[in-house]
């Protein structure tokens, strides 16, 4: 436990010790109000988020990876990795104390964006528990893009190379649940099969969250998602950490 | 302390570490000597439990390398080749993640930093972030990040590699203080350096030794200096320890 405590405060640390988290943020903030008045945020004249989360995905595609990418791809690279690893952490120990110092990070990005909530409670009466459930499912979702992230970084001594590859797993899992993909492939797929694409995606189960509904299945995804992926990067992590 | 077995490591067509076996006591200093891409710095990593062995084994501390790594890197402390370190972070920062991994705390912690930080002249650097530090105090805060838990075992790369005379001088010095409460192995291409501060050397070419014997004897045996012993018996190759 005090190990992953270690790993955790010092990644956490490191982000806000180099202009990386700032960065970050700013570009995070930017684009996300961008995006969220583009789409016709007072237009609507509805007191909801809608317009804020319905972008989110397409943000956290490039967002996400990009604060992944560096995890464990610049650890091997400047060779720190060998000064981790023969401190007594275990690799498991390592990558969770990475991965939530990152997901963290990423939970502080999100809870910045909360001059929009005061918009909203300022110009109408928003459903609160709406707005809970959106932030929570946004949470669920960076998490299971950053474990995703993680395990590409382990992949790859290059960040490029890891930043690329976890964009592209991350848009095929957002972009799978769409309707236009999925009315595309209903054309020469089974049903059944389609509702596969359908449930394995980002999507379906962010919008279902987003829309006040927490089911079982929409939690379970995104946990047993980020389980899946950082399990991967452990296995990965300990055969390559030496290369 | 340490006893290594057979241990045997290749990567790809490539032996680095071709089966050696020794044993170091406590109040000894090993010298692993050897030509660049000998395997010393392979034999170390496994020692280190960084790099596991294709076959062999290894016990220090009464503990295996492959069973109990964790407990193994809690009893030693060890400086990699190229001194691996956070480089965003400042020195007092750094040594501080090193406490929090190896559960140093509280009292413990200030007296431990209280005793290393004069012990490897760090004071002036102490809140310096460690990439614009030269190579010098660099190799010392790795030193230092080695020593901070007292251990038992040390097991140094190189570690006066890149140093200048005085520099030199002031780690020599440092090891033979340390020298008879503990079991040390330095791995060195600089041969003055076995003499300065070895009570024996193991001299590996090729991944195999040729000779396990003490710097004296050696001179002894071949008549001239350890410099000429050490091109006659590298450029051979032979094993001479049967001879």
């Amino acid at each position: 436990m005090n190990s992953f405590l270690a790993v955790f405060k010092r990644e956490l640390k490191s982000y806000f010790t180099t202009p990386l988290a700032y960065v970050f943020l700013v570009i995070f903030l930017f684009f996300s109000g961008y995006l969220t008045f583009k789409e016709g945020f007072y237009e609507m004249r509805q007191a909801d988020m809608r317009a804020f989360f319905m972008n989110l995905p397409l943000l956290f595609v490039f967002m996400v990876p990009s604060t992944a990418m560096r995890l464990w791809a610049e650890e091997r690279k400047v060779g720190s990795i060998e000064l981790l690893f023969t401190l007594p952490i275990t690799v498991t120990q390592a990558v969770l104390g990475k991965f939530f110092a990152a997901w963290l990070f990423l939970v502080i990005a999100l809870a910045l964006t909360f001059p929009m909530v005061i918009t909203v409670c300022y110009l109408g009466d928003p459903d609160i528990g709406l707005i809970i459930t959106g932030y929570l499912g946004s949470t669920l979702m960076a998490g299971g893009f950053l474990a995703i992230g993680c395990f590409f970084s382990a992949l790859s001594k290059n960040q490029v190379i890891s930043f690329v590859l976890s964009v592209v797993a991350c848009a095929v899992l957002v972009f799978a649940g769409m309707p236009t993909t999925l009315s595309y492939v209903s054309t020469f797929l089974p049903a059944g099969m389609v509702s596969a694409i359908g449930n394995m995606s980002f999507q379906a189960h962010f919008e279902s969250i987003q829309r006040g509904v927490l089911k079982f299945e929409d939690l379970s995804y995104f946990i047993l998602l980020i389980i899946g992926w950082i399990v991967a990067c452990s296995i990965v992590l300990d055969d390559r950490k030496a290369r | 302390m340490i006893e290594v077995k057979e241990l045997r490591r290749s990567f790809g067509p490539v032996v680095a570490v071709d089966g050696i076996s020794f044993s170091v006591e406590k109040g000894q200093v090993l010298g692993l000597l050897g030509p660049n891409g000998a395997g010393k710095s392979t034999a170390m990593r496994m020692l280190a439990c960084f790099l596991r062995p294709d076959s062999g084994t290894a016990t220090i501390c009464g503990y295996d390398i492959q069973q109990n790594p964790i407990e193994i890197r809690k009893s030693i402390g060890y400086l990699a080749e190229n001194v691996p370190a956070y480089n965003e972070m400042t020195v007092g920062s750094f040594l501080d993640f090193v406490c929090d991994a190896r559960e140093i705390k509280g009292k413990a912690r200030k007296k431990a930093l209280d005793r290393i930080v004069p012990m490897c002249s760090i004071e002036s650097v102490y809140h310096q972030t460690i990439e614009t530090l030269s190579k010098g105090y660099k190799r010392r805060v790795g030193l230092a990040q080695a020593l901070i838990h007292d251990p038992g075992v040390l097991i140094l790369d190189e570690p006066t590699d890149g140093l200048d005379p005085n520099q030199k001088h002031e780690i020599r010095k440092l090891i033979n203080k340390m020298a008879k409460d503990k079991c040390i192995i330095i791995s060195t291409h600089i041969l003055e350096e076995v003499e300065a501060v070895c009570s024996r050397t193991i001299i590996i070419a090729k991944g195999k030794i040729l000779v396990d014997s003490t710097p004296e004897e050696l001179k002894e045996k071949y008549q001239c200096s350890l410099d000429a012993v050490f091109r006659r018996i590298t450029k051979n190759g032979k094993q001479l320890n049967g001879e």
